[in-house]
């Protein structure tokens, strides 16, 4: 597999690592329910479709991956800096 | 036997080689199969099952029979296919899988069985006693069935692993590949052309017809040669592409050496490459498929392609009088060819009816099929019958079989792709689209004339060039044959006697797959796994097509509605060594490797693992014969006089920025935007989960400006960590973070004549510099930076001075601390030190920890990471597993790190389990076995006595629980 970095370009699937939904960015204020921080740290979509996902362009960068997959086939559908938001 | 002219061999050129022991000799050019067939071997090894002699069946690298174990000693290596192993001087093959020889083999006694050994055998008989499953019947069935043995030596060679990328990958240069792998290259793009063969051609090497008036494999030579002349052009030969993968990547084993004897100096055995390719091209051809009939497996019985490429490239005769069965005209080809070499041609077999074969000097039968042979170790005679029934027996010692042909589109099936049937020629072809950016040409799209392929590869390339920006070029096509060949499907020969091979690797007959059938495994891959078919290393190539015809005419449907299995990477075998080149040895994890380590070396210094780098874990003395000497010594030291430890391996990270304070804020557990400049303060990191990640010191050197130090395990994780949160979670957070772990060379220097010793290595006086100072100084002109921060209990200091400087600097800091009584410290020694003082380490911290075990809860502050989940029930109070201190109770008495902790004079077992010990040493400050562990409500237990229950090493042992830390519970030596 391969991923488009926005700041290093096409590079093989081993410089990143992954961590996960990238729900994981929309972390919950201080004093939301608990109920909002478990679905948080604890609960995933499993989607067979589209995910939306972080990767650490680890061995480059270092830069956080906003990356949307397709689970069924890995096709990468877009990739932006996680730091620039939605 | 070697014709007297023609072949693709060098006369010129005679290698000498050993089969079995014997000495052969053959031609450069030949393959080892090739070479053993005009050597006279037909037999050439016994089947996996039923130990039946086989011969060769194929030319490629299909081949289920010809295993063999080629090269001697620790090059010894099973399984090699005879049929693509070239041949070279000095060669030594080994038939495998028999006993005491291949032409008497004891094992041929499981073929007098066979009634009893067919499809589920294994499952059915081997079921009980259950104890006999791995010491008795594994081991026995392991012996009995079997393929080639391991050299169970190290390898001498070496292999490699590399990196290609291309605009596109064109994988087979038979006509189809040539041709699109012209066209890609006329128009500019970067082209790499990869054939398993060690020629290019592909089937044009075997085949006598012409292309523009030149025979087949000079065009393809010529072609080959001009496209090798052109910078963007990479011609691999003798490279399989094994896999197709996810984005482009590609798969591909190079066998650099395995035509010789051994590797050239310096070169790899193989190189497994990983090709990135925008876009590819399969034009891997085609493969034959047999037909099952009564006793198809003798040596004789052998594909019709591969008859007529034994003669057209090597010039063998694969038998004196040859017979040609096939259901397909492209099976006439071989009768003509091996008759115009002067082989003589008994008969041509066509089962069809109501065909009109060509004439020649051979017996034509139409409508007629093979339904039996005789022969033990060799092919005597064929059995035939004809439209009205009747039988003959033939002699003949070769048999040329097809059944036609089928597509080689196994890389289409790697990413889910399922192929299709094309009624139209009776053989599954690649889905489109099936993997992304891989276009099909040529026979492996079911193109079976030489001019189709051409077209097709043509086609192929031009819409890959327009999809990739090149503009693609005009090139006429070559003439060539341009007849594909009719065929009338023929899976098994009807009503007949005995068994017929569909799996000739795996022993599988179509009655196994009746039986299969008849006990109601009619999915296809149930059917695959009760029979085992087409799962050895041939992966069914000849096979798989073949069985699902006989599964479609036992359910009475279409192939199209049985399905078919799917098709896995590799498309043929790799070593493990290429895979994993490099990887041994050292090459198995980085090492990391601190600055003091040529200091160590020269010490005699042992290293011990921390991640991934070798720490010294101790300096022996002359004298000392055991590492605890050293190690007591060593902590004596420091707590007596000063020692010096390299400390470079904690993780360290920058951190800068106008929003740095607020930003560690978040990420710690306790305040950091509270500390001065020039002031250093613990801290402990939390996950959002409310369990410990790490802790550190984070020192804070100017206002926006902080560096923060972590465990040496978890260096990474806490630097993902913080980007993660600086990116993701507050991208609005001025802040930047820089590892600096590899740019600072830090050594801690730990005991009370420590100020003593820092104070003159300094440029300037030391002046006050209380605990938890840091800041900038000066060692012989180098900007340097002095925390003091101990880790030990004592009055200690660390000193960072950039990596270079490393060794210099610990040196001369070992040179002073002798002076002064002291020495250089390992990681033993500084493990007994903080244990001592009660401090963690991830021995502690393993990620199933709060800060309230820890006896932290008060550090938590509102708004950090993790301090919300912290609060949940279940992860503070009484009942959970606390940190504690524990001495052993008899003075002698030894701990253990991971034994269990019970009430004094409970049982045992695991409902009474109380904790357990994560921490041990002895301690030579308290002349007993100390440790820190977890028991339930520790804190309130201080006193009590526990039971150490360790199950997997000797040793009970009482201890007593108490407060930590063991020395110097006030800290006056830190601070003095």
């Amino acid at each position: 597999m391969r991923l488009t970095c926005p700041l290093c370009g096409d590079r093989d699937s081993r410089e990143f690592s992954y961590l996960g939904s990238a729900t994981l960015s929309d972390r919950p204020a201080d004093d939301a329910p608990f109920d909002a921080w478990h679905e948080y740290v604890h609960l995933r979509d499993n989607p067979a479709g589209p995910n939306a996902e972080l990767w650490h362009h680890v061995s480059g960068c270092s830069a956080w991956l906003h990356v949307v997959r397709d689970t069924r086939n890995h096709q990468v559908l877009s990739i932006r800096l996680a730091e620039e938001g939605a | 036997m070697r014709l007297e002219t023609g072949g693709l061999i060098d006369r010129a050129a005679p290698l000498g080689f050993r089969f079995d022991g014997r000495e052969y000799s053959g031609f450069q050019g030949d393959t080892l199969a090739s070479a053993l067939l005009a050597g006279g071997v037909r037999l050439m090894g016994r089947s996996f099952k039923y130990h039946r002699p086989r011969g060769v069946l194929s030319a490629g690298s299909d081949e289920p029979n010809a295993l063999m174990e080629v090269g001697t000693g620790a090059r010894r290596r099973p399984n090699t296919r005879a049929t693509v192993q070239e041949l070279y001087e000095g060669l030594e093959a080994r038939s495998q899988n028999r006993w005491p020889s291949l032409a008497w083999d004891a094992g041929q006694v499981s073929d007098l069985l066979a009634p009893f050994l067919g499809a589920g055998f294994y499952y059915k008989t081997f079921m009980w006693p259950a104890a006999f499953w791995e010491r008795v019947y594994e081991p026995l069935i392991r012996r009995a069935a079997g393929l080639g043995r391991l050299s169970g030596k190290r390898d001498p060679d070496a292999c490699d692993k590399a990196f290609a990328h291309c605009d596109l990958l064109v994988i087979g240069a038979g006509p189809a590949g040539l041709m699109a792998a012209l066209m890609a290259a006329e128009a500019g793009a970067r082209v790499i052309l990869a054939d398993e063969d060690c020629r290019p051609g592909g089937r044009l090497l075997a085949e006598r017809e012409q292309v523009d008036g030149a025979p087949g494999h000079a065009w393809a030579a010529e072609l080959w040669d001009a496209l090798a002349q052109m910078p963007n052009v990479t011609p691999m030969p003798r490279t399989t592409v094994t896999g197709a993968y996810d984005g482009g990547t590609f798969g591909a084993l190079e066998r650099v050496a395995e035509h010789m004897a051994r590797p050239p100096e310096a070169a790899p055995r193989l190189t497994f490459w990983r090709i990135a390719a925008r876009r590819a091209i399969l034009a891997a051809g085609a493969l034959e498929r047999p037909v099952a009939f009564p006793h198809n497996d003798r040596p004789g019985v052998m594909l019709a392609g591969a008859a007529r490429a034994y003669a057209n490239r090597w010039a063998v005769a694969p038998g004196r009088r040859v017979a040609v069965f096939t259901n397909n005209d492209d099976g006439w080809r071989t009768a003509r060819d091996l008759s115009a070499q002067g082989i003589e041609v008994a008969a041509l077999i066509d089962s069809r009816a109501g065909v009109t074969p060509p004439e020649g000097p051979w017996q034509l039968m139409t409508g007629t099929h093979v339904t039996d042979t005789r022969g033990r170790l060799g092919l005597r005679a064929v059995q035939t019958r004809d439209g009205g029934g009747r039988h003959r027996w033939l002699e003949v010692d070769t048999l040329a079989v097809s059944g036609g042909w089928n597509p080689a589109l196994h890389l289409t099936c790697h990413m889910n792709g399922r192929p299709r049937w094309n009624p139209a020629i009776h053989a599954f072809v690649p889905a489109s689209d099936a993997v992304p950016g891989l276009d099909v040409a040529g026979a492996a799209l079911g193109q079976f004339s030489t001019r189709g392929a051409m077209k097709s590869g043509q086609y192929r390339a031009r819409k890959a060039l327009e999809a990739l920006g090149f503009e693609p070029p005009s090139i006429p096509v070559p003439n060539a044959e341009d007849t594909p060949p009719r065929l009338s499907p023929l899976w098994q020969v009807p009503r007949t006697r005995g068994r017929a091979w569909l799996d000739f690797q795996n022993d599988v007959t179509v009655k196994d797959v009746a039986l299969a059938h008849a006990e109601n495994f009619r999915s296809v891959e149930h059917m695959k796994r009760y029979t085992t078919l087409g799962m050895a290393t041939d992966q069914g190539k000849s096979a798989n097509v073949g069985a699902l015809g006989v599964m479609a005419d036992l359910a009475g449907r279409e192939i199209a509605q049985i399905g078919t299995t799917t098709f896995r990477p590799p498309y043929t075998p790799i070593d493990i060594a290429a895979l994993g080149a490099g990887a041994d040895g050292r090459g198995f994890a980085p090492h990391r490797l601190p600055p003091s380590h040529a200091y160590g070396l020269e010490r005699g210094a042992p290293t011990v693992e921390a991640g991934l780098w070798h720490r010294a874990a101790y300096y022996p003395r002359e004298g000392e014969t055991h590492w605890r000497e050293s190690c007591d010594r060593e902590a004596r030291m420091v707590r007596q006089a000063v020692g010096v430890c390299d400390v470079t391996s904690l993780g360290k990270i920058d951190v800068q920025g106008t929003d740095a304070a607020a930003f560690l804020d978040r990420v710690y557990a306790n305040t950091m935007s509270t500390l001065k400049p020039g002031r250093v303060r613990y801290g402990l990191m939390l996950r959002d989960d409310g369990f410990v990640m790490d802790d550190g010191t984070c020192a804070r050197l100017g206002p926006e400006h902080f560096v923060v130090t972590t465990t040496t395990a978890a260096a990474g994780q806490v630097m993902a960590h913080l980007e993660f949160c600086a990116q993701c979670l507050w991208p609005q957070l001025d802040v930047a973070l820089v590892s600096v772990t590899e740019a600072w060379a830090q050594c801690a220097i730990a005991g009370p004549k420590s100020r003593d010793l820092v104070d003159g290595l300094l440029d300037a006086p030391l002046g006050a510099f209380p605990f938890m100072a840091c800041g900038e100084v000066s060692v012989r002109g180098v900007g340097a930076r002095l925390f003091r921060i101990s880790f030990s209990g004592e009055h200690a200091y660390e000193l960072a001075v950039p990596a270079r400087y490393g060794d210099a600097l610990f040196r001369r800091l070992v040179d002073r601390a002798e002076t002064l009584g002291g020495g250089p410290y390992g990681m033993e020694a500084l493990n007994v030190l903080r244990i001592e003082k009660g401090l963690l380490t991830h021995a502690e911290l393993h990620g199933r920890t709060t800060a309230d075990d820890l006896g932290l809860g008060r550090m938590v502050k509102p708004g950090s990471i993790g301090h919300r989940m912290r609060e949940r029930a279940g992860l503070s109070g009484r009942w959970r597993e606390q940190l504690v201190g524990l001495e052993a109770v008899e003075p002698g008495a030894r701990l253990n790190g991971g034994a269990r902790l019970v009430a004094a004079g409970a049982a045992q077992v695991r409902q009474m389990d109380q904790g357990y010990v994560t921490s041990v040493c002895w301690s030579p400050q308290l002349d007993r076995y100390i440790a820190l562990g977890f028991l339930r409500d520790g804190r309130n237990r201080t006193g009590e006595v526990l039971d150490i229950v360790d199950h997997m090493r000797s040793g009970a042992a009482q201890a007593q629980v108490v407060p930590l830390p063991f020395f110097d519970p006030e800290g006056g030596r830190l601070r003095a």
